[in-house]
């Protein structure tokens, strides 16, 4: 026995269709058709500018991004086979570009770049990758993501705590938290680079006087152990009121009511928070860590602005460089083959986060 | 005489508001500094950059800038053109997207649940690596118009506007709100015999006040505030540019910094209005709800 | 009767005018000026002349930002929407004649005589494009610093050589008068980098790329001279003799004017400004020699026709008017650059024999070196850049010139050796 389809449901569904199909029309065309064609660029040698026909290359322009290999270097030996040691006593190596470079016993090897290394006995061992621009990109991301994404969410669901109060004068402050959103970030990024001088900027010169003099000025911006944490202070500090607003949304949809029974039993801030606020904030919460993990994840335009990647890769990320290589360089399919995999990472991310926040039946 | 307790409830106002100013200051602070150094010739700027000047409005203080911005981008102009342009999209964004929102949240239809995560997956696509196949996309689309029928988009408003209509946050921030919603609100009007159209029209917007205002703001801000890479692209002509391209007219071999802030402070006025005019939808809305701080 | 007559003779006048009107031919032209009312002014000008001196073809001006030109051209060219006249940046044009974008110029013989070779755009074998200025870079510094600290002060005939440049950096390092002794102006990113830096590159005997070949980069950005001269770059920012890539926007436009840094790596077009505040102070020094001679850098700016436009002969056309020389007069008046010919030259106050800045006119002309001539150039120059930044920045030297070889050489392959 077939089940056949009620004509009630039948009518939702032309009803659902109906009403949801101009904004999946508009989006398909101008979004997801765009990305099946960057999907298909990532197969060719598609250029920007280039009068040579596009060719279909497989996945050549993956194994570019993802080749890796290991390389163990013995130390120096002199003819007698001691080996040398350097005024301070270390072992010296032979440089990578010895086998990497015009080395035919080494084909495999050629145009790696050394990523990091360390030492096995007397033995060094470099981690090499094929575009360690790349994986530099990767790995910076992955930390951006990682800094941004709990601190912005949850300094945003303090402020507005904080704002979602009945106070005097609350309307101007909760105005003043919004305003650096308003900004956008292309002009925040050119504000805070006069913030974070190194010289005589006016972060170093705050720290100096509020310190009395003791701090040292540092070169934010232009150490790599500092520059891509001032681009996520700065990030934070500007995008942390959008998800304020967010948050402040979600905490007006919690019954007025579910406070008053709270306040009837006697419960205190704490416990209204974790009973009440909290659970009804579920969806909000949801909301707030996957957009925040996205526009993360798409960090651009401070590093295009502020540092260019630099100082040594240290503030390279994912898009930057889809753009640099894409756009810049002309290579699209190079652009694209980092989009992709891009898209996959945060897909797989955020199926993890959805799996984590799911209802619990 | 005062009550030990009112002394007590006095101070804990008073480390409130103390909390509440020094948060707004770290906020503030590079504001301030727009707007004093919108007011300074560029050589003074730069160099109370080096102390607290660069907060205050002292030294050499005038409009000079404000009135050079003028001479140099056709301010006036390009401020309408984002206007219009962002004022359409925002305007057709929340018609469209809480109507699919609606129908995600509401009505049951097959392959309701793929084309929502297919929708979702979108939000993960930053919009610099599809850029130049959009580009290719609207290049080959038919348009008509005062002139008849055209092929490609470039060069125009609606180039700037249709594509950016429906989104992917839009629609999440209204389908997760409406989830929130009683369902017996809906299940009544069923009842009544309201079709689903008069349904989201006479019973979700009337309740959806909050949620209509956030998704405008942030609209708002993403494409006023946030447009560059696309109006570069798509644009060549002087009469559809937007705001933030005119940032761009200043930075010539030698910037006139004086007078990108004073253009700064400018292009960021209209979105604080469209805040400070939209947040009485939050006010209102908290004053229903009541919550007890 | 006489108004009559008069009436009627305006109505035929201003029929015979609507009706060239009609008959002309629209020109659309893309110049990067926008935000630069001097220019525009000047080029609106230029333009006006010219629709007025024939009655065949109308140019209209559309300005664009100079810091994103290039990416609105390539957007509009990707989405096949170009002008009839484009404004192209001189080491870009080969990129875009490769592409197809550009057609060679239809002009007369020995119209180019007496043009700065870096006001000349030739690929192929053909001129593409030709420019109305160029400009020219040099040390800027004062008299009364180099005297206070017993510095030689070089000529054109005997610039500085190496040893001396860097003595002499270390010098004012010593006297202890100024946060650096010299300022490189990293803060601007870049063509600014290729553009202010690969001369000296060459002037230690290294190149971008191989120009005998112009398919590799190897032996002639990561060879012994490259190495050299990445040594010497690095020490610049690691010993605090330049600020570094961290510097803000500001501080390079000001620093030398406010007498932060002794000296300044810096263009014709800041001249002006350093001339008013420092007067007969002011210094414009060679480049250094590092052996293979000064070098700095050539082409700027310049005009050409796109392929795509349905009036090759009226862009052409337009260009060779924009070449005579009280055009380009007025363009260095206006703007301070470098007028395109000597004759030229002589009609302006600063770079007429005797004028302030005549020797950036000699400059040019005598040591002004083209970056690569090859469409590959727009991606070694990013990568020229990067290596840069990095070895600024402390990186191994020899590590960052592979890595930008071995890039550069990538992208030759991916693009089928760009046609050579």
């Amino acid at each position: 026995m077939r089940k056949k389809p009620t004509s009630k449901l039948r009518q939702t569904t032309a009803a659902g269709w109906g009403m949801a199909s101009p904004a999946i029309v508009l989006m398909s065309l101008f979004l997801i058709v765009p990305f099946i064609l960057a999907f298909g660029f990532s197969f060719t040698n598609q250029r920007l500018v280039s009068p040579n026909p596009t060719e279909y290359v497989g996945t050549s322009n993956f194994s570019q991004l993802l080749s890796f290999d290991i390389l163990t270097i013995e130390p120096k030996k002199a003819e007698s086979g001691q080996l040398i040691r350097d005024d301070d006593g270390n072992l010296t190596y032979p440089r990578v570009r010895k086998f990497t470079r015009k080395n035919p016993n080494y084909p495999e090897l050629k145009g790696m770049k050394e990523w990091f290394s360390w030492s096995s006995g007397d033995d060094r061992v470099v981690m090499l990758a094929k575009d360690v621009i790349f994986i530099k990109a990767l790995v910076n991301t992955v930390v951006f993501v990682l800094i941004v994404a709990p601190v912005q969410g949850g300094l945003a669901l303090l402020l507005a705590l904080l704002i979602n109060q009945k106070m005097r004068f609350i309307n101007i402050f909760r105005t003043i938290y919004f305003m650096p959103v308003v900004m956008s970030i292309i002009v925040v990024s050119i504000l805070w680079r006069f913030i974070y001088d190194g010289d005589d900027g006016l972060l170093n010169n705050l720290l100096s006087i509020l310190s009395f003099g003791y701090f040292e000025p540092i070169d934010w911006l232009g150490r790599t152990d500092t520059a891509l944490g001032s681009i996520a202070a700065m990030s934070i500090w500007q995008a942390v009121g959008f998800h304020m607003v967010i948050w402040l949304s979600g905490l007006q949809t919690i019954p007025a009511s579910l406070y008053e029974v709270a306040d009837i039993e006697g419960a205190t801030k704490w416990q209204k928070f974790r009973y009440v606020t909290w659970p009804g904030l579920r969806n909000t919460a949801v909301l707030v860590l996957i957009v925040i993990t996205m526009q993360a994840f798409a960090l651009f335009s401070q590093v295009n602005v502020m540092t260019r990647g630099g100082p040594l890769d240290s503030t390279q990320t994912l898009v930057y460089q889809a753009v640099i290589r894409g756009y810049e360089k002309q290579d699209i399919a190079g652009g694209s083959a980092i989009s992709v995999i891009l898209f996959l990472i945060v897909l797989s991310i955020s199926l993890f986060q959805r799996y984590l926040t799911r209802e619990k039946t | 005489m005062s009550s030990p307790d009112l002394t007590l409830d006095r101070i804990k106002l008073i480390m409130r508001y103390s909390f509440l100013i020094a948060v707004a200051l770290v906020f503030v602070f590079p504001i301030v500094f727009m707007v004093m150094s919108s007011l300074k010739p560029d050589l003074q700027l730069l160099v109370d950059t080096n102390s607290l000047r660069a907060f205050l409005p002292v030294g050499d203080i005038s409009l000079d800038n404000y009135f050079a911005i003028f001479e140099r981008v056709p301010v006036i102009r390009f401020i309408l053109n984002s206007i219009f342009i962002t004022g359409t999209t925002v305007a057709l964004s929340l018609f469209l997207c809480s109507l699919a929102a609606f129908s995600f949240a509401f009505l049951d239809w097959k392959g309701r649940e793929i084309v929502l995560a297919i929708i979702l997956a979108t939000l993960i696509v930053p919009f610099e690596t599809i850029a130049v196949p959009l580009l290719m996309v609207v290049n080959n689309l038919p348009w008509f118009g005062l002139d008849g029928l055209t092929w490609g988009w470039l060069n125009s408003y609606h180039v700037q506007i249709i594509p950016w209509i429906a989104d992917a946050l839009t629609i999440f921030l209204f389908v997760q709100y409406f989830k929130d919603l009683p369902k017996d609100l809906i299940e009544a009007a069923r009842i009544d015999g309201a079709t689903w159209f008069q349904i989201y029209r006479k019973v979700i917007i009337p309740i959806s006040g909050p949620v209509f205002a956030t998704a405008a703001i942030l609209k708002f801000l993403i494409m006023y505030s946030h447009q560059y890479i696309w109006p570069l692209m798509v644009i060549q002509s002087e009469e559809f540019r937007p705001v933030m391209i005119g940032l761009q007219y200043f930075f010539q071999l030698n910037v006139a910094w004086g007078e990108v802030m004073a253009y700064l402070t400018i292009v960021t006025l209209p979105v604080l209005v469209f805040y400070l005019f939209l947040q009485r939808a939050f006010i209102t809305s908290i004053a229903s709800t009541g919550i007890k701080g | 009767m006489k108004n009559i007559i008069k009436i009627g003779s305006a109505i035929m006048l201003s029929t015979l005018l609507t009706g060239t009107a009609l008959a002309e031919a629209k020109l659309s032209m893309w110049y990067h000026g926008a935000g630069e009312q001097v220019s525009i002014d000047i080029i609106t000008g230029v333009i006006n002349d010219f629709n007025a001196s024939q009655d065949k073809w109308s140019v209209e001006l559309e300005n664009f930002p100079q810091d994103t030109y290039n990416e609105s051209v390539v957007a509009a060219a990707f989405a096949g929407n170009l002008p009839d006249i484009l404004d192209v940046d001189g080491p870009v044009m080969p990129n875009w004649a490769w592409a197809g974008y550009m057609s060679p110029l239809d002009l007369p013989e020995n119209a180019l005589d007496g043009f700065l070779p870096g006001a000349i755009g030739k690929w192929d074998g053909k001129v593409y494009s030709v420019g109305m200025w160029d400009a020219a870079l040099a040390i800027f510094t004062r008299k009364s610093i180099l005297e206070d600290h017993g510095i030689r002060i070089p000529t054109l005939d005997k610039p500085w050589s190496g040893e001396e440049f860097n003595a002499a950096l270390e010098t004012i390092k010593a006297g202890g008068k100024f946060d650096y002794p010299i300022d490189m102006g990293l803060a601007w990113t870049g063509e600014w980098f290729p553009y202010a830096f690969s001369p000296f590159l060459q002037s230690f005997g290294g190149d971008i790329m191989d120009r005998t070949t112009y398919t590799t980069a190897e032996g002639a950005l990561n060879g012994d001279k490259a190495i050299e001269f990445g040594n010497w770059f690095q020490n610049l920012f690691t010993n605090k003799l330049s600020p570094g890539s961290s510097q803000d926007g500001a501080d390079r436009d000001s620093g030398f004017i406010d007498g932060k840094y002794a000296m300044q790596w810096n263009g014709n077009w800041a001249a002006l400004p350093a001339l008013e505040k420092f007067g007969d102070d002011i210094l414009f020094l060679p480049a250094p020699d590092f052996g293979e001679g000064s070098k700095i850098g050539a082409a700027s700016w310049q005009f050409g026709v796109s392929s795509q436009s349905e009036h090759k002969d009226g862009a052409s056309a337009f260009i060779e008017f924009t070449m005579q020389d009280k055009y380009l007069a007025q363009f260095s008046e206006g703007l301070g650059l470098i007028p395109a010919t000597k004759s030229a030259a002589a009609m302006t106050e600063k770079y007429k024999a005797g004028g302030p800045l005549e020797m950036f006119f000699d400059l040019s002309n005598e040591q002004g070196v083209l970056r690569p001539v090859t469409p590959g150039y727009v991606v070694a120059a990013l990568d020229f850049e990067k290596a840069l930044a990095d070895i600024s920045n402390g990186a191994d030297v020899v590590d960052a010139l592979d890595a930008a070889v071995d890039a550069i050489d990538a992208d030759v392959v991916k693009n089928n050796n760009y046609g050579f």
